[in-house]
């Protein structure tokens, strides 16, 4: 079986890819259109695809959930197209890729930064199925008053652990939730609750 | 790669704005993390860009990192869109990544500045990337970089502030009127870069993306959209802006940042609006100052600000020395006739 390409424009795929998880991170919560093109092993998404083979190389250590772990093309598609080595150790992974968020590994496993350097932490790819303007209520840097926002499937503790995450600040993990030809960021510094 | 033809040459091939794209993931991933520590300084492997240090290196590698085909991107140097760096910088990407160009600011999607904030309100979908020659704020007071980080670490701004109540002891004001520092998202002290304190207020619950990037000091920093900016103060000394007391010669308009412009050797001399875009506009718009130009002469308004006027933004000199930090050299408003914001008799005064 042959391996499945990548980008067909490196260049300008990574770029525009990039330019939708900066805008989705400074402005939390709100969708940005996120081009489909890759068809990636399953479970693997396009759109998470897109994510780590924009931002992903030799200097990024990717950590696979356990789902996408048990598929051993998926490993091999992200060595391939990014040159990343793929770790078994969370907390040592720049970049986490969930494609099973509902059993999402807690925040705690990854790298959360030092005080010194708390961008020595770790971006969690989390594959949603779909978007809502519900659910999470959306406060902090990139938020303009306070924004609606859901996401599925997430796990039910959802919230407490971003509400953990921000107390953690300016440790933490940051969220990019890509799925339905979109993506949304929420960083370490948003604050969520209910709503 | 991007292909261009140059002349009937053959093609000659670059890297799509210049840098290599491991470079640039780099540079993206540093500027997703600081987006989401605002205020923060993520260290970058910067490379060696082909001009000096004083041309905004840190702030062409951003620009270069997130440009895409799309994109239309404006530069200006001290507000105006015409000096050698400015024209420089746009020459750069216009040949590098072929994008456009434009020097209105509601036109742009990119804007990469020196020394300035447009006048012209930014909107939510422009990104301002600003040319930063030194990015720490804590410098001054402490030279140690591992100092300095483990200050930022523990939110110990102490010192900062007492440098600020030292100006008011000897000043009876706070005397620092460029680089004025800022808390972002009520946690990081950040330096602005050296934009002149009047332009500190746009930066808060700005719409759009702040990008700052410093290229000898490695550094990229980042206030996302909408994020609270406080300029440092002390509740019986708060911040204020410089205030200028005549309208702008050309376009008539208050409440902008107005420079000095020397007219002859006989000191004559008129204030206009820094941000040339925004001074033509209103003078295409029809707003006329006391010394415009009479309506035939448009639309080339009167320019004592060209290459050869005292307006003078010296590129070279851009660079911060330590014992420049109150008033950098080639930092804003006349800087090469010495009548800047502070000693210019512009100033209606601090209090
Ligand atoms: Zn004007």
């Amino acid at each position: 079986m042959g391996l499945a390409l990548g980008f067909a424009d490196p260049v300008f795929d990574s770029q525009s890819a990039f330019r939708a998880a900066m805008w989705a991170l400074a402005r939390p919560g709100r969708l940005e259109p996120l081009a489909v093109t890759l068809d990636p092993p399953a479970p693997l998404s396009p759109e998470a695809a897109a994510l780590l083979l924009a931002l992903c190389d030799f200097e990024t250590p990717v950590w696979l959930d356990a789902s996408a772990a048990a598929v051993p093309e998926v490993a091999r598609f992200l060595r391939f197209h990014t040159g990343a080595r793929i770790v078994a150790e969370p907390g040592a992974a720049r970049f986490v890729l969930i494609t099973d968020p509902a059993r999402m590994a807690d925040f705690a496993e990854f790298a959360q930064g030092t005080p010194d350097y708390p961008d020595i932490s770790a971006t969690l790819v989390v594959q949603v199925e779909r978007f809502s303007a519900s659910g999470l209520v959306l406060e902090g840097p990139g938020v303009p008053g306070v924004r609606g926002f859901g996401a599925q499937p997430l796990p039910a503790d959802f919230i407490a652990r971003m509400v953990a995450n921000r107390a953690g600040f300016p440790l933490g993990v940051d969220l990019l939730l890509a799925g339905a030809g979109h993506v949304a960021g929420l960083p370490r510094s948003v604050m969520v609750r209910e709503g | 790669m991007t292909t261009a033809t140059l002349g009937g040459m053959p093609a000659i091939t670059y890297n799509f704005a210049y840098l290599d794209e491991q470079t640039k993931r780099m540079i993206r991933r540093a500027i997703l993390k600081a987006i989401a520590v605002p205020g923060y300084q993520v260290p970058f492997a910067a490379r060696e860009m082909p001009m000096p240090y004083g041309w905004g290196t840190g702030g062409v590698q951003v620009t270069a990192a997130v440009l895409g085909p799309d994109d239309v991107l404006k530069v200006i140097d001290q507000g105006a869109d015409d000096t050698t760096n400015a024209v420089a910088i746009r020459g750069f990407f216009e040949k590098t990544a072929g994008v456009a160009t434009t020097t209105a600011t509601t036109e742009a999607t990119v804007i990469q500045t020196r020394h300035r904030i447009p006048e012209t309100p930014l909107r939510d979908d422009q990104i301002l990337v600003y040319q930063v020659p030194i990015p720490e704020p804590l410098r001054f007071l402490e030279p140690r970089e591992t100092e300095t980080r483990q200050m930022h670490a523990l939110e110990e701004y102490g010192l900062m502030h007492v440098k600020l109540y030292e100006d008011i002891a000897r000043h009876g004001h706070i005397a620092t009127t460029y680089a004025y520092p800022v808390e972002v998202a009520g946690r990081y002290v950040m330096d602005p870069s050296p934009i002149p304190k009047f332009d500190n207020p746009k930066m808060d619950d700005c719409p759009a993306l702040q990008l700052f990037g410093a290229g000898r000091e490695k550094r990229i920093y980042a206030i996302p959209p909408h994020t609270r900016v406080r300029s440092l103060d002390f509740e019986d000394h708060p911040f204020e802006v410089q205030r200028f007391a005549q309208p702008c010669a050309l376009c008539a308009a208050r409440g902008v940042y107005l420079d000095e412009v020397i007219l002859d050797d006989r000191g004559g001399r008129m204030f206009v609006c820094s941000d040339t875009d925004y001074c033509e506009s209103r003078q295409a718009a029809g707003h006329r100052g006391e010394m415009a130009p009479p309506d035939a002469a448009l639309p080339q308004p009167v320019s004592p600000r060209g290459e050869d006027a005292t307006r003078v933004s010296d590129d070279a000199s851009s660079d911060l020395s330590a014992s420049a930090r109150g008033r950098p050299a080639g930092a804003g408003a006349g800087a090469g006739t010495g009548a800047g914001t502070g000693a210019g008799g512009t100033e209606a005064g601090h209090d």
